[in-house]
């Protein structure tokens, strides 16, 4: 495929591998932001080319897994209700709420749908009148823009029988976080390719100045991750802490700003809770009051859930790139991609699946 | 999550910025997309597709970067290699 294939060339990955190691001469933790990455990282062993003094740690950069489980838990109630059909991407359907997941519901007579767009549960909307429509909109700022446009369309077409379970997340807060925590061990950032086609790269001159990190704006494909690697070792090994841009065949330094603006149009800043995390203020997006008649929350009147995470998940600290997932007691005994106990081992771009899916970790052979 | 994969615009329909959709060829499987924010692009050009709705256009003088970037890192290792 044109634009993805001659980005997985093993001998160009070998290049920069070799430039990465020819370079460093200090021990260095670089964190990934984003679970495509993560998972990019695990799958083709790009790790595994890096010199041991290189650490990349696991980023909370998967909207699924950091979800919270009151919201998993908020889905579970509206998409088991006789007049619902639910409408969800895929990978949210088997992340645990407190008691069951979206699939047990669809199993058991919910009509839980998987859908490819939020623009498809529009059209749901316009085939089934007689039926309440909700989409379950998850994701970072990448996809909030088509989440807002499927909002804007539904406010056009004057749809009195679909809404929205949000809980939209964005980065920078995360990062910063992150970084304000004193066990913080990240020195550089892989920021988020497809964050930044959205939002551009503006937001995070600040802090990289505040907190003196290099954050280099990385694709991902290997070539692009290893470039992104790069360029953030030789920005730690000259003592610079600098803005740069690996990914600009997608990302321009401005952003899409038909695809911000929409997004303002439509949603305002929030405080969010992230799973494993906790809250960060300024975090997520939530519907503006024009648009409430779309809040599902308000529509079906769910309660505040009040839940506790499994005592055993460890997810929390290796979201904050803390441990690595086989480090937790739980991995690959207690907690499978098959029965997972927290949403890093349910997502594809969880480091906990991720790791367990592409490595063979002597300590599974017997525990599994 | 933000999977985002690069495909060519067969064909583009509807005139209202917001509704305007396009036929995206991902190497033999079509899908439509959304381009309401990317006002800018015509038949023929990348843009990179997430949830059914195109990203940003793909930069193709841009997306030669890594490989111009490896060939200088490359030039660069054989000189050093030369010098006494």
């Amino acid at each position: 495929m044109k634009f993805l294939d001659e980005y997985r060339d093993g001998e160009l990955a070998q290049q920069f591998a070799r430039e990465i190691r020819r370079i460093t001469t200090r021990p260095w933790s670089i964190m990934e932001i984003c679970g495509g990455q993560t998972h990019a990282i695990v799958k083709f062993g790009i790790d595994e080319l890096l010199p041991e003094k290189i650490t990349l740690i696991h980023g909370p950069g998967c909207p699924v897994c950091v979800t919270p489980l009151e919201m998993i838990d908020k889905a579970l109630e509206i998409a088991a209700r006789p007049e619902v059909i639910f409408a969800s991407f895929g990978d949210m359907l088997r992340v645990p709420g407190s008691t069951t997941d979206l699939l047990s519901v669809k199993a058991s007579g919910g009509d839980v749908r998987i859908v490819y767009s939020p623009l498809d549960a529009i059209k749901l909307a316009e085939q089934n009148p007689e039926k309440e429509i909700v989409f379950f909109g998850v994701g970072f700022e990448t996809t909030a823009p088509a989440t807002a446009l499927a909002v804007f369309q539904a406010a056009q077409k004057k749809l009195r029988n679909f809404s929205m379970l949000i809980s939209h997340v964005l980065v920078p807060p995360a990062m910063e976080a992150l970084l304000s925590s004193p066990k913080c061990r990240v020195q550089g950032f892989l920021a988020a390719g497809h964050v930044c086609a959205v939002m551009g790269y503006e937001e995070y001159f600040a802090i990289a100045k505040k907190y003196r990190v290099p954050i280099v704006v990385t694709g991902f494909e290997p070539l692009d991750i290893l470039q992104g690697v790069l360029m953030t070792v030789q920005q730690l090994e000259s003592g610079r802490a600098e803005v740069e841009n690996q990914y600009s065949r997608a990302v321009r330094r401005e952003g899409n700003q038909p695809a911000q603006e929409l997004i303002k149009k439509i949603f305002r800043v929030v405080l969010r809770k992230w799973r494993g995390v906790g809250e960060i203020p300024q975090s997520g997006l939530g519907l503006k009051d024009e648009y409430a008649a779309f809040d599902a929350e308000k529509k079906f009147g769910v309660a505040d859930h009040c839940v506790e995470e499994s005592a055993d998940c460890q997810s929390g600290l290796v979201l904050q790139g803390q441990i690595k997932p086989h480090e937790c007691p739980a991995f690959g005994g207690k907690c499978t991609p098959e029965h997972p106990l927290g949403a890093t081992m349910v997502s594809s771009e969880g480091a906990c699946a991720a790791y367990y899916r592409y490595r063979r970790m002597p300590n599974l052979i017997g525990a599994k | 999550m933000c999977l985002a994969i690069p495909g060519k615009i067969l064909s583009i329909s509807g005139d209202d910025p917001l509704t305007r959709m396009g036929r995206i060829d991902f190497s033999g499987v079509v899908k439509q997309a959304s381009l309401a924010c990317v006002p800018e692009v015509k038949i023929g050009d990348y843009v990179i597709v997430h949830v059914g709705f195109a990203l940003s256009k793909v930069d193709e003088a841009e997306a030669q970067k890594v490989f111009e970037y490896l060939k200088r890192m490359g030039e660069l290792g054989e000189l050093q290699e030369a010098s006494p």
